[in-house]
This record gives C-alpha cells, sequence and structure tokens, in this order.
C-alpha cells in the first residue's frame, strides 16, 4: 500500500525529507508495544502459570506468578475429575459439523445470490440482510421449543443441523467475494457446455479459497467457543462441549482453580492455533468487512 | 436453495411463533394462553427487575462502548507506526478475541479475586489497598466493564485498516500549516476516520445490550442483581422460571430497544460523521 498515516504520529517518514523518527522515539514506540502487550498476555501467562501450581500456593497473598513447585500433574488429573476427554469429543464434533455445515450451505447461497437469476432475488437478499438485524433472542424461544418438540435437547443436533441451512452473514460475505471475481471464465465454461453445478465446483469453489477459508475459520472460533447454545440445549455432562464443561470444574466437588485453568488452557489452544494457521486470510477479511471472530 | 427452507424453518417460523408467544401467558407446560398486551404492560409498569436490569446494561454499555472504542483506536494508531515486528504485536492484540468467553471469564475471576488476585496485589505495590472486587456492589461492575475491553480485536483491525487509507499528503499539509500532533489527530484524522468510529460504535453498543457470558460465569449477576443484564434476566426468565411467554416479550422489547438506538445513532451521525464522497459508508 502506498499510502501511509502519518497524522498523529511523532515525525514524517524519512524520504519526504522530513525529521525522521529518532531513535529515541522508536524506542518509545517499541517500549510502548511491550508494555501493552504484556498487558494483553497477561491473562494468558496466568491461566498457564496457574494451571502449573500446586495446590499450596493457590490462596497465597501475594500471589506468586511463577510456580514455587511446579505441578504438571494437574494436566494429568483433569481427565479423571471430570469427562473432559469427551468434553473435547463432543466440542470438535460440534465444531466440525458446524464448519462443514456453514461452509457448503453458505457458500452454495452466496452463489445463488451472486450469479443465479431467479425470481425474487433482490427482495430475498433484502430479507436475508434483514435477519442480521434481528437478536438472536427474539427467536431463542420458539426455536428451543422446536428442538423440544422434535425431541433434540440434550444432543448437538440443535447446534449443528442448522447450520446446514446457512448463515446470513457469512452468505453475505461470500457473495461480496464472488461478485468481485470475473465472469469471463464462467463463460467459457458455459460455452464449453458446463453446468450451473460444474461451474460451481470447478470454477468458483477454487478460486473462491480465501474467502471458503475465512468463513471456515471464523465459524469454528465460533461455535468452539459457544456459550449459550450448549447452556441452554445440554443438560447430561456427557453431552457438555469443553466451553460449558470448563464451568463443571468448579465446585465438583470442590473448586481447584489450578485444574480449572489447566483445563482452559487446553480448551484455548485449538482455536489459537486455527487463527495461527489461517490469520492471514483472518485479519484481511475482518478489517475489510467488519467480521465477527 | 437449502437457505430458503432454513430461513422458514429456523427464522421465519419463530419469528411469528416469538411475536405470538410474546401475547401469551406459557410455563412451557400446557398450552399458551392469550393474555393480550399483558407481558408488555407488567414489564413496562411492574417489574422492578426489568428496569435494575435495564439500568446496569446502559452502565455496561456506556463505558464499554466507550473504552473499547478509545483502547482499539489508539492501539491501531500504535500498530500503524509499521516498526518491524508490530505483526507480532497486532497477533498478540487480536489473540483475546479468538479466546473462549468462558476461558476468558474463568482467568479474570482469578485475577480479580480480592484476597488472592494479581490485580490487588499490583494495586498494593502502589500502596492502594484494592477492593474485593468481585463481591462489592460498587466495584463489580467496573471490574466486568474492564475484562470485556480486553476483546477489542474486531474493532482495533477495523481502525487500523481505515488508518491505513488515510492519505499521507492531508497530513502532511497540516504539519507544514504548523499543526502540532493533538491538532492533526483532532481536526484531520478523527473526520476522516469517522465513518469507521461511527460503525464501531453501532456495533459496540448493539453488543453490550446482549452481554451475558461475562455476568452468568463471573457474577451470575450478583451482587445483589449489580451485575444482572438484560439477556441474563431474559435466560432466567425463560430457562430458571420457564416463563416463556414473559421472555418472548422481554425479547422483542430488547429487539425495539436496539433497533431505536440504531436509529437514533444513525441520525445523529448526519451531525458528526463526515464521508469524503457524500455517499458511500
Amino acid at each position: 500500500m502506498s499510502t501511509a498515516s502519518i497524522v498523529g504520529t511523532p515525525v514524517a517518514p524519512d524520504k519526504r525529507g522530513h525529521p525522521t523518527k529518532t531513535r529515541l522515539g522508536r524506542a518509545f514506540l517499541y517500549a510502548l508495544a511491550i508494555f501493552l502487550g504484556f498487558i494483553f498476555v497477561m491473562p494468558f501467562l496466568w491461566m498457564v502459570m496457574t494451571s502449573l501450581k500446586s495446590r499450596g500456593e493457590l490462596n497465597l497473598f501475594p500471589p506468586t506468578l511463577w510456580p514455587i513447585v511446579w505441578s504438571p500433574s494437574n494436566y494429568l488429573r483433569i481427565w479423571a475429575v471430570q469427562n473432559f476427554g469427551q468434553f473435547l469429543i463432543n466440542s470438535t464434533v460440534y465444531s466440525v459439523g458446524a464448519v462443514i455445515g456453514t461452509v457448503v450451505s453458505s457458500t452454495l447461497a452466496a452463489y445463488g445470490f451472486a450469479r443465479l437469476k431467479f425470481w425474487g432475488r433482490e427482495v430475498l437478499f433484502i430479507v436475508l440482510l434483514g435477519t442480521l438485524m434481528l437478536p438472536s433472542q427474539v427467536l431463542l424461544i420458539p426455536q428451543y421449543i422446536l428442538f423440544r418438540e422434535l425431541g433434540w435437547l440434550d444432543s448437538l443436533k440443535p447446534l449443528v443441523v442448522p447450520t446446514f441451512f446457512g448463515n446470513p452473514f457469512y452468505i453475505f460475505l461470500i457473495r461480496q467475494f464472488l461478485r468481485g471475481l470475473p465472469t469471463s471464465l464462467e463463460e467459457a465454461a458455459v460455452l464449453d457446455g458446463a453446468n450451473h453445478w460444474q461451474i460451481f465446483w470447478r470454477i468458483m469453489v477454487p478460486l473462491s479459497k480465501p474467502i471458503i477459508v475465512t468463513v471456515a475459520a471464523f465459524s469454528f472460533v465460533t461455535h468452539w467457543n459457544d456459550y449459550f447454545g450448549p447452556l441452554i440445549y445440554l443438560r447430561n455432562p456427557s453431552r457438555m462441549t469443553a466451553s460449558v464443561g470448563l464451568l463443571l470444574f468448579r465446585g465438583d466437588p470442590e473448586t481447584v482453580v489450578s485444574w480449572v485453568m489447566a483445563a482452559a488452557v487446553i480448551t484455548v489452544i485449538p482455536v489459537v492455533l486455527v487463527f495461527m494457521w489461517t490469520q492471514k486470510y483472518y485479519v484481511q477479511s475482518v478489517a475489510s468487512t467488519g467480521g465477527k471472530g | 436453495m437449502p437457505w430458503l427452507i432454513g430461513l422458514i424453518v429456523f427464522t421465519l417460523g419463530p419469528f411469528i411463533a416469538s411475536l405470538y408467544l410474546s401475547f401469551t401467558d406459557w410455563r412451557i407446560l400446557g398450552a399458551p394462553k392469550w393474555i393480550g398486551f399483558d407481558n408488555y404492560e407488567r414489564i413496562l409498569t411492574a417489574d422492578p427487575l426489568f428496569r435494575k436490569t435495564l439500568a446496569n446494561t446502559v452502565y455496561y454499555a456506556i463505558f464499554h462502548v466507550i473504552g473499547v472504542n478509545v483502547v482499539a483506536l489508539a492501539l491501531a494508531q500504535l500498530l500503524n507506526q509499521k516498526l518491524r515486528g508490530f505483526v507480532l504485536f497486532r497477533t498478540l492484540f487480536y489473540l483475546p478475541t479468538v479466546t473462549s468467553g468462558v476461558a476468558t471469564a474463568l482467568v479474570f475471576s482469578l485475577m480479580f479475586n480480592g484476597n488472592t488476585g494479581i490485580i490487588n496485589a499490583v494495586l498494593r505495590i502502589f500502596g492502594i489497598k484494592g477492593p474485593n472486587w468481585l463481591f462489592s456492589e460498587t466495584w463489580t461492575m467496573p471490574a466486568l466493564i474492564t475484562i470485556s475491553i480486553w476483546d477489542l480485536g474486531v474493532p482495533m483491525l477495523i481502525y487500523l485498516a481505515a488508518l491505513q487509507n488515510v492519505p499521507v499528503e492531508l497530513g502532511e499539509a497540516a504539519l507544514i500549516d504548523g499543526a502540532n500532533r493533538w491538532q492533526r489527530f483532532r481536526s484531520v484524522l478523527l473526520p476522516l476516520i469517522s465513518p469507521t468510529i461511527f460503525f464501531n460504535v453501532m456495533v459496540s453498543v448493539i453488543g453490550s445490550f446482549k452481554v451475558f457470558t461475562l455476568a452468568k460465569v463471573i457474577t451470575e449477576g450478583g451482587p445483589a442483581n449489580s451485575t444482572l443484564f438484560y439477556v441474563l434476566y431474559l435466560y432466567r426468565q425463560a430457562f430458571e422460571s420457564l416463563r416463556m411467554g414473559y421472555a418472548t416479550a422481554l425479547g422483542w422489547i430488547l429487539f425495539l430497544i436496539i433497533f431505536a438506538l440504531s436509529a437514533l445513532q444513525i441520525y445523529a451521525s448526519r451531525r458528526w460523521v463526515y464521508y469524503e464522497s457524500g455517499d458511500n459508508v
């Protein structure tokens, strides 16, 4: 990018002949960034350090940051205290299922909105944007009743199945991306006798890789961290996902915060990895669309 | 188009059902009983908890929106200095946003613990005796607001993108005219990114009216309902008191509040948001 803001910066860029960013100014900015970075990392650090403390250390004041006695065995205990392995399996099934559902259905619907001409398309698109405005709390109870009538309570179905019907926000996101693609390839394919299905699979999907990766990453993070859904639909501990299961470590039979934190660390790791791995796409999309993450 | 079926089954159907339910008395067992506007009337005139939760939510919203936007903009401005290695800090500042809200809430409840938490340990270094944050009617809300500001990755990236689009020449021109740093920030930069500020403020206002996890996990609305937020109250009415009709009416009032606030902001934005070409958002 050729433009860069100098407004509010200590001094202007060197090449333009303005006073250069002084060494002192640079050192100050680094110091500031490191200080702020430390504040932002502190909760993660606290989580990891607490998870490695022995029980006697948990109630000290002032607290120690660095454990006096390292107790990595906390990470072994948590599997027996709660059915944590099952929580992680449930979370994985939920998140992976929801990612597949979201990506497949939202991509198809977005393709329809971007490329197919059908009666009522514009009206439907406005309805789609309208549903984005509606707070989920309005639909919450009828949806709950619906799933209850279907006998789906206490299973992952109410969480996963709706994702196979598309998510309005992602449909919008993918549609915007598809509209930015040139139509020449499709026109050539039509001349070669390709149908819509072939165009979709052979041309649109490969070209849309960046946005598909972004949507997959967004929805993985959202569903892995989802708290409200599992909270209302899941009852039996063996069905819980990690995000709600974490709370079962509190007070059952007693609260050992180092165990709670060990479980929290393990719960956080997958999303951090997914984020790091897809960051390039992720950051771009958030910045350009105001995506949720 | 599976989305269309989904729209009908999971959105349109529930939408109509929800409107109907909000006019009924229904405790999940038996059939909903039509009671007209009774739910709405009771919520608006005879429910002290409704007023309490609304006041709590507004309190939270005001400070959360200001805090998140000021800090996110400041961090974006810092990242925009384009020093080597700052990409790493961008990742760092964004990480809280992908972190599970429950894990976040759990670790912060340890850090804010009045007896063993690090916050009070740090305050003690400066000779301040910290309050018992999470058990004080006065201090719990400020603690929750502080925690909520940690999650600012999305607005930060949006501000950063906006700052990167500000033309260098404008700042230089102001510099030549003798504007100091604050004047350049206040008179050149802020107007140029005002559409972005507007967008982020809108999103964070809506977000703060839906705040739930923090209070549910850390305080359960306490102490003495001082952090009982609107959606937490709705959740309790629905899934603890099983008053489905009443909870649905609460949902519709929330929708109307958000709708009215958005309309108000769009109206107010005409006074302060500057669009370069006059028509793009």
